[in-house]
């Protein structure tokens, strides 16, 4: 699939305390956790994020905690993926399991407000603004197999419809 | 011959159908537990309804535990506790811990001989890993993932890499587990050990308790890694043989497993270790710490990494016949209804209250910035637990510094960041 939005760009060690703080995790309503997605790193983000725009981050996105509050709300304010160098484990694990496209790239050249064209089938990221092209990693077969089900529960179903469950 | 496996690798496969594994495999392991808490749990529940299987897989093999805004700080709260409960009930679920006998989930599974070494765990709490210390592998996964381990027992995993730690030579006095984690961390850095399994070893470890090993376990995920295992031993033994209530088996790396690196530390020569805002890799020897005279509104002493008997032990040492700086708060949370009780009968929640500090009941509290001990704009907490991010304990712009209870103790006493020796003859 083509993804095109414009880009909102974080640093490195972007822990899931920032992404969702834990002072609203006694609501797991999309409409809180897209409230106050990135909160605690730019509290501006979530009144300026559009739909289809990306959130674009250096090394260890995700870090901290198994919260899978983080990628909801990142989903809930309707940003399809996330690039980054590289992702916390967990937060990697959880962003599959829920559908939300994660892409592992050299991110040092795209700047905060770039337009990016993004193919999640190729990985191949071009930046409409800055007129250059960067590849991501390729993403294992398993995880796109998960992520093109609509993650894991939908994943579960089709196993179970298929008996193989 | 077979493949010389690590113990990661050999739990693992001893977890699926298969004869082999490598390192970068992902398949489908068995679970013999799996975790969840008041926070993570709901949504979990969710996903397993929309699943839409009629039962769980086993009744005996998942555990729920309130522990992150238990006892219930709102009303919000209250109805995700509430939410757990009723789930719990519906399917007889064995391991649910009401208030009263619940803790904080790390500190009581391990405690009440839930999780055993051999165990493959998985939990929807990124501290989880802090089963590896008993010789289990054990990994934090997300609530989806929960919700899929319970309805079907089983779960995708990457077989992750190794990185062999040793830790040689016997510890100075008032180093812990925590200041060899916080030490390694600062070495590595946060994501020095992404994805891949921490494994422990050496002779320092001969020298230190189980409590110690499960606070190193526990804070694997500080360096990104996936789980941070001991080989079982003798201190194992003694820790599991009375509290198990099934078999259990203890499992060793082969000669000439592969390892991705090995990494060789000197204990001899680590000191307390401090890490600063807001990373716990900004860890710092203690006398260069104290030097830097940081003044702390709050010291905290609790949580899933030294909440434990072990740990209130050594503070009340300190805090004995002392007060605490004047306009500092200490506070104090024993992990588990029964090392609550424990330090009571020692005499420990005297020592503390005579001091000035407060005493809570079990909760995680206040090192997710829940409540219980919440900073205000500007102000330092130094603290026993995990986490030191950025609006970690509270108000965005407050300041966490992670240390061993000693040093947290030490510090509240002073009313800045400080040693032990400094308030201790």
């Amino acid at each position: 699939m083509i993804f095109k939005g414009k880009v909102f760009k974080f640093g490195d060690n972007i822990d899931t305390d920032a992404i969702i703080p834990a002072r609203y995790l006694n609501d797991s309503s999309e409409e809180n956790l897209k409230k106050h997605c990135m909160e605690d790193a730019d509290e501006t983000f979530s009144s300026k994020v559009a739909k289809g725009d990306f959130i674009v981050a250096g090394n260890n996105f995700g870090c901290g905690s198994s919260r899978e509050h983080a990628p909801i709300a990142i989903k809930s304010c309707g940003v399809p993926i996330v690039i980054a160098k590289s992702f916390a484990r967990i937060f990697y694990r959880n962003s599959f399991n829920i559908g939300l496209f994660i892409l592992s790239a050299d991110t040092d050249g795209i700047e905060n407000g770039d337009i990016l064209e993004v193919n999640t089938d190729t990985g191949e990221i071009k930046n409409q603004t800055k007129n250059t092209v960067i590849k991501a990693k390729p993403i294992p077969k398993f995880m796109s197999e998960l992520v093109n089900a609509g993650g894991l529960i939908a994943y579960a179903k089709k196993k179970i419809k298929e008996g193989k469950k | 011959m077979a493949k010389p496996l690590t113990i990661t690798e050999k739990i693992i496969l001893n977890h699926t159908d298969l004869q082999e594994i490598s390192s970068g495999d992902i398949v489908n392991a068995r679970v013999d537990l799996a975790l969840g808490n008041d926070i993570t749990a709901p949504i979990a529940i969710k996903e397993f309804s929309a699943i839409g299987v009629d039962a769980v897989f086993d009744r005996k093999k998942i555990a729920l535990v309130p522990d992150h805004f238990v006892p219930n700080k709102d009303i919000l709260s209250a109805k995700q506790a509430k939410m757990m409960r009723e789930f719990a009930k519906k399917f007889d679920i064995e391991n649910y811990f009401e208030c009263g006998e619940a803790g904080v989930e790390h500190a009581l599974l391990p405690e009440k001989g839930i999780v055993l070494p051999g165990d493959l765990v998985v939990g929807a709490d990124s501290h989880t890993c802090t089963y590896g210390a008993l010789g289990a592998f054990a990994t934090g996964v997300g609530s989806t993932d929960l919700a899929y381990a319970m309805a079907f027992g089983e779960l995708w995993l990457k077989v992750p890499e190794s990185i062999k730690v040793i830790f040689e030579g016997k510890p100075k006095k008032w180093v812990s587990g925590k200041d060899l984690v916080l030490y390694l961390i600062g070495q590595i850095g946060v994501e020095g050990a992404n994805y891949m399994a921490l494994e422990f070893t050496g002779s320092t470890f001969k020298h230190l308790g189980m409590s110690d090993r499960l606070t190193i376990s526990n804070m694997a995920i500080e360096a990104g890694a996936k789980s941070g295992i001991f080989e079982p031993d003798e201190i194992t033994e003694n820790y599991v043989k009375s509290r198990a209530k099934r078999d259990y088996i203890f499992y060793k790396s082969d000669e000439g497993a592969e390892y991705a690196k090995i990494l060789n530390y000197n204990t001899e020569t680590i000191n307390p270790q401090v890490a600063f805002p807001h990373l716990p890799e900004n860890s710092i020897d203690i006398n260069e710490a104290s030097a830097k005279n940081i003044k702390i509104d709050q010291s905290v002493i609790g949580s899933c990494t030294n909440g434990r008997i072990e740990d209130l032990r050594i503070a009340a040492e300190i805090l004995k016949g002392k007060k605490i700086a004047k306009y500092t708060r200490l506070i104090v949370i024993p992990a588990t209804p029964d090392i609550y009780r424990m330090a009571e009968k020692e005499g420990l929640i005297d020592i503390f209250m005579d001091a000035g500090g407060v005493v809570s009941a079990p909760t995680c509290g206040p090192c997710l910035g829940g409540y219980m001990g919440i900073l205000a704009d500007g102000e330092r907490a130094i603290s026993s637990t995990n986490r030191n991010f950025k609006g970690r304990m509270g108000d965005v712009t407050s300041e966490v510094y992670l240390a061993n209870p000693a040093v947290c103790a030490a510090s509240a006493i002073l009313g800045k960041i400080a040693g032990p020796d400094e308030v201790v003859s």
